[in-house]
């Protein structure tokens, strides 16, 4: 019998803000929205008012073909939009103006997929629709939401423009969701159309079913590092119910990323209704082959393109290009240094092991730390010109990412320079043998013995120690200890 | 004028006047339930009217003029003064428009 892990199927419903436009979709209002005074980007028709008339972002159209085509969508001839009736006080019209695939409606495209690879295995993953739609005001509860007093609303979010994308339940594990939406999120920034370090601009609602049981929805997961998180917690507790012998229940819970569990919203209310009409504002639309030729022939360089392009331009193996073009920042980060230093094998290097390292431990993106491909080219440098050893370098790097100081500075600062000094680490060495006299016996006829005192110096030295110098010397004292030997037995 | 039972079958009965009132977050009095439920079944009675006429062979109109593909540029324009925003709101805190609590 199929395991319950094994049964698991979720499907996702992604919401992307289309960041890189200036206005919102229906409005001529700025999009920017964050950091803003409260309700200071409004106008009558973001403001529902009475008499105005929302009119398309063009913009905002091209944009959305342009992912359609990245996630091999179908795009349809001609859309309409449609009004969601909801009472909500986060839209204040009343209605969201999405669209439809009911009703005669179609949305912007249907039927893509996109792949996902999971050590080594590649699947497929279908997307059934893509469609525009307005993002809602933001809400303000006053402590978590189902203890808040009351609620404060602020319409600058209101009526930007969100793509939705919805995959079938073709997703067997919060993993993959990450996955996912990792790939999802690298190809709508390598378009250009979207940021995704910008608080807030992927959102994503998650359907789960496990041991075929009822499908629950999980709202409001607000980024897609939660994603996991939340699904991961919604198995743990329909797991648990199916064991007590409990039935889920098919309901819609809503993600407290605060408490980090899953609360019930609207057990009470029965299904929603939400009363879809075409939204007779808004004239329809069609996409004309020439209009998806020219949006085609604009389309920038996706991942996979980038990916074979470092490896024939930088000469990378396939599986460095992969790890590197795993997001644009790091992709960018990494043609960044090259421009400053035209060492793509040493960059690579430094980036997938240490940089990457430390950032994956410490539960951080590129674009949160502290490092710039000036100073990660600066490092790699001061290595190169002999002034540190790469394991000084390894030292420093989390410094360099944490504080974003001068790799220069962080040396001198802290006395790191390699010491070249012969005659001191003689001095030095001489110490080590003083304290290690079964080494140096074992070092006569063992070499690992020889390691283990070089070891013994660098260690003196705090790793400053220049580890060729430091090898030769020790070497050369256990050749004259050896010779002196000789001598003595001859 | 009364018509036989038989020709007015209900097309909605006082449940479904509940459930819209629901949606629509208003509550209604027993008797305005009555009213209404009368009322949105005379409504829907002319759209039996119309139902009579055979469309299937005419595509769905969804505009009433005859326009397509109207468009606006991704160009900044002017938002509402800041004073103007909150003029009409019923209630407000500091920039804040203040809704009853919402779950």
């Amino acid at each position: 019998m199929e395991s319950i892990e094994e049964s698991v199927k979720i499907g996702l419903e992604v919401h992307t803000q289309l960041t890189s436009l200036k206005t919102k979709l229906f409005c001529n209002c700025p999009s920017d929205y964050r950091g803003r005074e409260p309700n200071t980007l409004v106008c009558p028709v973001c403001l529902g008012l009475p008499g105005s008339l929302p009119v398309l972002n063009k913009k905002a159209v091209k944009y959305a073909i342009m992912a359609a085509l990245a996630l091999n969508c179908q795009i349809s001839e001609e859309m309409i939009f449609f009004r969601k009736n909801y009472y909500y006080p986060d839209l204040p019209k009343n209605f969201q103006i999405t669209q439809y695939d009911r009703a005669g409606g179609a949305p912007l495209a249907v039927n893509g997929y996109l792949y996902i690879e999971d050590q080594g295995y590649r699947k497929k993953i279908r997307i059934s629709r893509v469609h525009l739609e307005e993002d809602p005001g933001r809400l303000v509860h006053v402590g978590p939401i189902d203890q808040s007093p009351y609620t404060l609303v602020d319409y600058n979010r209101s009526g930007v423009a969100l793509l939705e994308i919805v995959t079938e339940p073709d997703l067997k594990s919060p993993k993959e969701a990450r996955i996912f939406l990792q790939k999802l999120r690298n190809i709508l920034e390598h378009l250009g159309i979207f940021d995704g370090s910008l608080e807030g601009s992927m959102r994503c609602d998650a359907n789960i079913s496990l041991a075929g049981g009822t499908r629950v929805e999980i709202k409001n997961i607000t980024s897609f590092k939660e994603v996991e998180r939340a699904l991961n917690f919604e198995i743990i507790r329909q797991k648990g119910l199916v064991e007590k012998g409990i039935t889920v229940k098919r309901e819609t819970r809503h993600w407290d990323e605060i408490r980090r569990i899953t609360v019930s919203l609207r057990t009470k209310e029965e299904e929603q209704d939400y009363r879809y009409f075409p939204e007779m504002d808004l004239a329809p639309i069609l996409i004309s082959k020439s209009f998806i030729e020219e949006v085609k022939a604009e389309m920038p360089e996706l991942p996979e393109e980038r990916i074979e392009r470092f490896m024939k331009m930088y000469g990378l193996p396939k599986y460095d290009a992969e790890v590197l073009v795993s997001s644009k920042s790091l992709a960018d980060f990494f043609e960044e240094c090259i421009k400053l230093h035209d060492k793509p094998k040493e960059i690579s290097n430094w980036m997938m092991s240490d940089l990457l390292r430390y950032l994956y431990e410490n539960n951080i993106e590129l674009y949160e730390s502290k490092i710039t491909p000036q100073k990660l080219v600066d490092m790699i440098r001061l290595i190169e010109e002999g002034v540190i050893s790469g394991k000084i370098a390894k030292k420093i790097l989390p410094e360099i990412i944490v504080s974003g100081k001068e790799p220069r500075e962080i040396v001198k600062e802290k006395g790191l320079i390699k010491i070249m000094d012969e005659d001191l680490l003689n001095k030095l060495a001489d110490e080590v043998f003083a304290e290690n006299q079964k080494a140096v016996r074992d070092a006569l006829i063992d070499d690992k013995a020889i390691h283990y005192l070089i070891g013994q110096l660098m260690r003196l030295t705090k790793g400053k120690a220049d580890p060729n110098i430091a090898n030769k010397i020790i070497r050369e004292k256990i050749q004259k200890i050896r010779e002196k030997e000789l001598r003595k037995n001859a | 004028m009364k018509a036989p039972e038989t020709m007015r079958e209900k097309w909605i009965i006082k449940e479904e006047v509940e459930r819209i009132a629901q949606l629509a977050h208003i509550e209604l009095t027993e008797e305005e339930k009555e009213v209404f439920t009368e009322q949105f079944n005379r409504i829907l009675e002319f759209f039996r009217k119309i139902d009579e006429v055979d469309t299937r062979s005419i595509p769905p109109m969804y505009h009433v003029l005859d326009i397509v593909n109207v468009y606006r540029e991704d160009e900044v324009g002017e938002t509402l003064p800041k004073e103007g925003v909150l003029e009409n709101a019923p209630k407000k805190e500091e920039q804040f428009f203040k809704s009853p609590k919402i779950v």
